[in-house]
């Protein structure tokens, strides 16, 4: 099992989620983050008054699939979180040790 | 003298309309300070509505309306509105109870200090700030006021015109605004980090109270129904309207964006520079003084930036450089064909009111500044002007008084 971690830009969230429903998943958790990376923030101005502001708003989306998820998981969301424009974010793989299902306990693969 | 029952209500509808300016003036400032600080701030403009009325009935009103002394104050003869009754005054208003007069003259009274304020937002000790409204309302505005609508007063006498208070109330809070950044100092942190508005919804909503509250601020000044009142309500929407969308303009030209804080600021401005004006100017010079009073007012904060004061709230920028200019607008713009009773400008053939507008601002800044400069320095000697820095820190709703904004 894999955790999958992308960050995206909010405005895409909707398409992410429906190519990824469309791929049979049936769960996601999403947050809403700030961050920066190569697509700089914005400045603000108030009065005359210039803010640089530093964080951006994005979507941190997370996913456990099983091992033979991963490609197609991975295809869609690249494909549904493109713009092709600086900022559209990243996607993190790590090992899963254990995935527990409070309702019925159910371990492993069962659980996701 | 019989009690014109049309004038009277006019009066004091127009009374209530600028009471509510404070209120409105609360929310105007509250919205550009962080959110720690958005009671503290609107406290600062609520209470000195109880403040002031009590000061103003106490001894206030006769220092600046009370019979005169030398052209320079009121007697305390009127102390606690002794003898200030249910008549009209002869004066002052010939039609309206002496009472609707002076309470419509409170109004002013109260907003005027706390439009100084905003210069030193975010910092400043609550306890003095007491005390400061009442010496401030004492030894500046009483004598102001007296000077320029009091009779005998010595700018009235000169024959400046000032219908609704831009000398008064704008060149002064203006003034003692630039007075106050420099007695209390820069906030913590300032041009370092971002402090940007927490809320413009309520800056916004603050501005148009402050917008439909000038109706009677200007339209009231009048003291009676009629003709005089109709051309200062008519007016005073014009200027506005024209300097929100000068200030729109200008930012948009110069910072790509028309922002809805420029275009608040515009209509504040436009307020303000039409003050001293209403009554004594057309509809067309309405607009050439509103528009030009967005673009001022707009190039007139950024000196702030440049010269390293904080004034946190651009009271010098919009009230004192608003307020300068339509004391120098009415000077060219006042027409005896709007108001009789006025006089004519530089451009309807009269070059000396320019003058006598020139001489009085010079007077008013002056004598605000000084004496305002004098009022902190002794209560930062005595009270202290600054909450602590940890209580800046924090902000001023937790350290001041022990409550917060907002809680979701």
């Amino acid at each position: 099992m894999k955790k999958i971690e992308a960050i995206v830009k909010p405005f895409k969230l909707d398409d992410v989620k429906n190519a990824l429903t469309k791929i049979g998943l049936q769960g996601m958790t999403i947050t809403e983050v700030k961050g920066f990376g190569r697509q700089k923030g914005h400045t603000e101005v108030y009065r005359g008054a210039e803010y640089q502001i530093d964080f951006i708003p994005k979507i941190k989306i997370d996913l456990i699939v099983s091992d033979e998820m991963v490609p197609q998981v991975v295809e869609a969301l690249q494909r549904a979180a493109k713009t092709g424009k600086i900022g559209d974010g990243k996607i993190f793989l790590s090992p899963v040790e254990e995935v527990i299902r409070i309702r019925t306990g159910e371990r492993g693969k069962d659980a996701i | 003298m019989k009690v014109d029952t049309g004038d009277t209500t006019w009066l004091l509808i127009s009374s209530a309309l600028v009471m509510l300016m404070t209120p409105g003036l609360a929310l105007f400032y509250g919205g550009m300070v962080r959110r720690k600080n958005v009671l503290g701030t609107i406290m600062q403009s609520f209470i000195a509505l109880s403040v002031i009325t009590v000061q103003w009935v106490l001894y206030g009103y006769s220092l600046a309306f009370g019979p005169d002394i030398g052209g320079i104050i009121g007697s305390l003869d009127w102390i606690g509105l002794r003898g200030v009754g249910l008549d009209p005054h002869p004066d002052y208003s010939p039609t309206v109870p002496h009472q609707a007069f002076m309470i419509f003259q409170m109004m002013f009274a109260v907003i005027t200090p706390a439009l100084i304020t905003g210069a030193f937002a975010e910092r400043f000790k609550f306890k003095t700030y007491l005390v400061f409204l009442i010496l401030w309302a004492t030894f500046v505005y009483d004598p102001l006021a007296h000077w320029v609508w009091g009779i005998g007063g010595w700018i009235k006498e000169l024959g400046a015109l000032d219908f609704a208070g831009g000398l008064v109330v704008h060149i002064s809070s203006g003034i003692a605004a630039l007075a106050a950044t420099f007695a209390v100092g820069k906030r913590k942190g300032y041009g370092e980090e971002p402090m940007p508005p927490h809320n413009l919804t309520m800056t916004l909503l603050g501005a148009a109270l402050l917008w439909f509250g000038w109706f009677g601020f200007n339209g009231g000044s009048a003291i009676a129904s009629g003709s005089v009142a109709t051309s200062a309500f008519v007016v005073t929407h014009i200027s506005t309207a024209s300097a929100a969308l000068s200030w729109m303009i200008a930012e948009w030209l110069h910072r790509g964006n028309p922002t809805v804080l420029g275009a608040a600021s515009g209509a504040v401005a436009g307020l303000v520079a039409i003050t001293p004006a209403s009554g004594f100017v057309g509809p067309l010079s309405a607009i050439l003084t509103g528009l030009a009073a967005g673009v001022l007012c707009y190039s007139a904060i950024h000196l702030k930036t440049k010269l390293g004061y904080d004034d946190s709230l651009d009271v010098v920028g919009v009230h004192g450089v608003g307020g300068t200019w339509g004391a120098l607008a009415t000077g060219l713009f006042a027409s005896k064909g709007i108001n009789p009773a006025g006089n004519n400008g530089l451009f309807f053939g009269n070059p000396s009111l320019l003058g006598i507008q020139a001489l009085t601002v010079l007077a008013a800044w002056i004598y605000t500044f000084v004496v305002t400069l004098i009022i902190l320095k002794v209560l930062d000697w005595t009270m202290g002007l600054r909450v602590s820095e940890e209580h800046e820190v924090n902000g001023l709703d937790l350290s001041q008084h022990g409550e917060v904004g907002y809680s979701f």
